[in-house]
């Protein structure tokens, strides 16, 4: 079975971890990344919620500054997609959106992608 | 995970907006700033054994002001300090003032913190000392470090502008759309001189942090503001220049030229999150300075080689900002640009009328000697170098100048 596992946390504390806070915990969570290589799957660390635009999907299309803020829908899934910029990014939303309308999809630069590390 | 590091950054991440909540609460920034200090030592004593609250910056405000308000009382009769157990039924209380948070409230506390140190009484220098202490909470050592002046002294500078605030009028009500407009240009003014004073120390271990700080207070506006497209531009142009801090210095300290940089060294995701912001900001299609100058800085990262770079590109961009902010620099600036594009004949027309001006400026005459040298005029060349060493700031731009001079005398 797979599983994906989101992370939480308060962006604010997150992001005022000094280099070495940070460093230190990349560090210990690389360890266990390791340790646990045959059933590690692709995992990211998102960019803060300033740098997300969000596309609200109905009744019309229209994209919005920032993370998606609204509570009375849940999180059923994600893409992760390797295009140019936010445009092209926003084109690939749109398609999906034609295909799949209702909700909104948060579009969210990642800053740090570790590939699969299983053994194929 | 409570461990203390994540505790201190939980603290400093709400700092901001539990000084706001308090100094509307007391209307006095010694008050607030004290409740807030209170506050967070009983944080650190409590937090470790109950874990974290829901919401840092509640929780904080809560206590703070519970603190602040028996000392008041204290004060006023004489009376014995109540109990810590009066405090400890924080939930409830909790939860409401939270939702209360989540709104306009929050983001105009923040704000209008961030506002009074930028007092147009105040000069550049005091605004920037009283931010990082007010707003981001460092120790006068650690902001008298950063400005190269004794502990003493930064204290009394702080002193002093405290008091110049007390005296002026801080507005308490919710501002209007124009007033709120006005006050976020002023205050990314503030953090973009603080970010510049980090920027031009270099790799100096004190004043490196200025550049941090002036990124995490950019975001924390962003994040108040997140349909600001010259937000966003401030954001992304300090993220770009200072992605690049570990490749503007050689081992021995020297400066190291954009285009001579080891882009390697370049910060990644920095880099990602400077790039994601100027294109969030482009789609407003509303230009502005900082998106522009950020818009510069992009392509810059975006080159992986610099013989990659569209000149084009970066010429089109200052001739905007030209046009936006005219500016003997600005047309400088371009220059530069305008040599790789229409040669070092077009850049030396276009700065020729500015020696007047820039007659005191190194970067000028450091410019006229590259453009003089690149059209054989050596002799030129080496009067314009010998001006931009007579007015270099530091030594090494003395030294990258006096290269430039060993150049010539190879090729002459």
């Amino acid at each position: 079975m797979l599983y994906a596992i989101l992370c939480y946390n308060d962006e604010d504390a997150v992001w005022s971890w000094t280099k070495e806070e940070d460093d230190a915990v990349m560090g210990r969570l690389a360890v266990v990344r390791e340790r646990l290589a045959p059933i590690m799957g692709p995992s990211a660390r998102l960019l803060p919620t300033t740098a997300a635009t969000t596309l609200r999907k109905s009744p019309e299309p229209i994209v919005i500054d920032g993370p998606y803020a609204e509570t009375k829908e849940q999180l059923l899934g994600f893409y992760v997609i390797d295009v140019a910029n936010l445009d092209a990014a926003l084109d690939v939303a749109r398609q999906l959106t034609a295909a799949n309308p209702g909700g909104a999809y948060e579009i969210r630069p990642i800053a740090l992608y570790q590939p699969d590390k299983r053994v194929s | 995970m409570t461990d203390m590091g994540w505790i201190n950054g939980a603290i400093t991440g709400a700092r901001p907006a539990a000084v706001g909540a308090l100094l509307r609460y007391f209307r006095d920034l010694d008050t607030a700033e004290e409740a807030f200090q209170e506050a967070a030592l009983r944080a650190l004593k409590s937090w470790p054994a109950n874990g974290p609250p829901r919401d840092p910056a509640a929780w904080l405000i809560l206590v703070g002001r519970n603190a602040a308000l028996d000392g008041l009382r204290v004060r006023a009769k004489h009376t014995a300090l109540p109990p810590d157990e009066v405090l400890s039924d924080l939930d409830d209380a909790e939860a409401t003032l939270a939702d209360r948070l989540d709104g306009a409230h929050y983001r105009d506390d923040v704000l209008r913190l961030l506002f009074i140190c930028c007092h147009p009484d105040l000069p550049a220098t005091q605004q920037i000392a009283l931010a990082l202490r007010i707003v981001s909470g460092l120790s006068v050592a650690q902001i008298a470090r950063a400005f190269l002046v004794g502990e003493a002294a930064m204290e009394q500078r702080i002193t002093r502008a405290k008091s110049r605030i007390a005296k002026a009028d801080v507005p308490f009500e919710a501002p209007g759309a124009v007033e709120r407009a006005e006050r976020v240009g002023v205050v990314a003014s503030m953090i973009y001189l603080l970010f510049n004073e980090g920027y031009s120390a270099g790799g100096d271990p004190a004043r490196g942090p200025l550049c941090d700080e002036a990124i995490r207070l950019a975001r924390l506006l962003l994040r108040l503001f997140q349909t600001e497209p010259e937000i966003m531009g401030l954001t992304a142009l300090m993220l770009l220049q200072h992605a690049r801090l570990a490749a503007r210095f050689d081992a021995a300290g020297e400066a190291v030229l954009l285009e001579d940089q080891d882009r390697t060294l370049w910060d990644g995701r920095l880099l990602a999150e400077g790039l994601a912001l100027i294109d969030k900001a482009v789609r407003h299609n509303l230009p502005g300075p900082y998106q522009i100058q950020a818009a510069i800085a992009a392509i810059h990262s975006r080159a992986v080689r610099a013989e990659d770079t569209d000149w084009a590109g970066i010429d089109a961009l200052y001739a905007a900002l030209e046009r936006m902010q005219p500016s003997p620099l600005a047309t400088l600036n371009r220059a530069v640009a305008t040599a790789k594009v229409h040669g070092p004949e077009a850049a030396l027309t276009m700065i020729t009328p500015l020696e007047e001006r820039l007659s005191g400026y190194y970067y000028y005459f450091g410019a006229r000697g590259a453009f003089l040298a690149q059209l054989g005029r050596l002799a030129e060349a080496r009067t314009a170098f010998d001006r931009a060493i007579a007015l270099a700031d530091t030594p090494a731009q003395a030294a990258h100048i006096r290269r430039h001079l060993d150049g010539l005398m190879r090729s002459a």
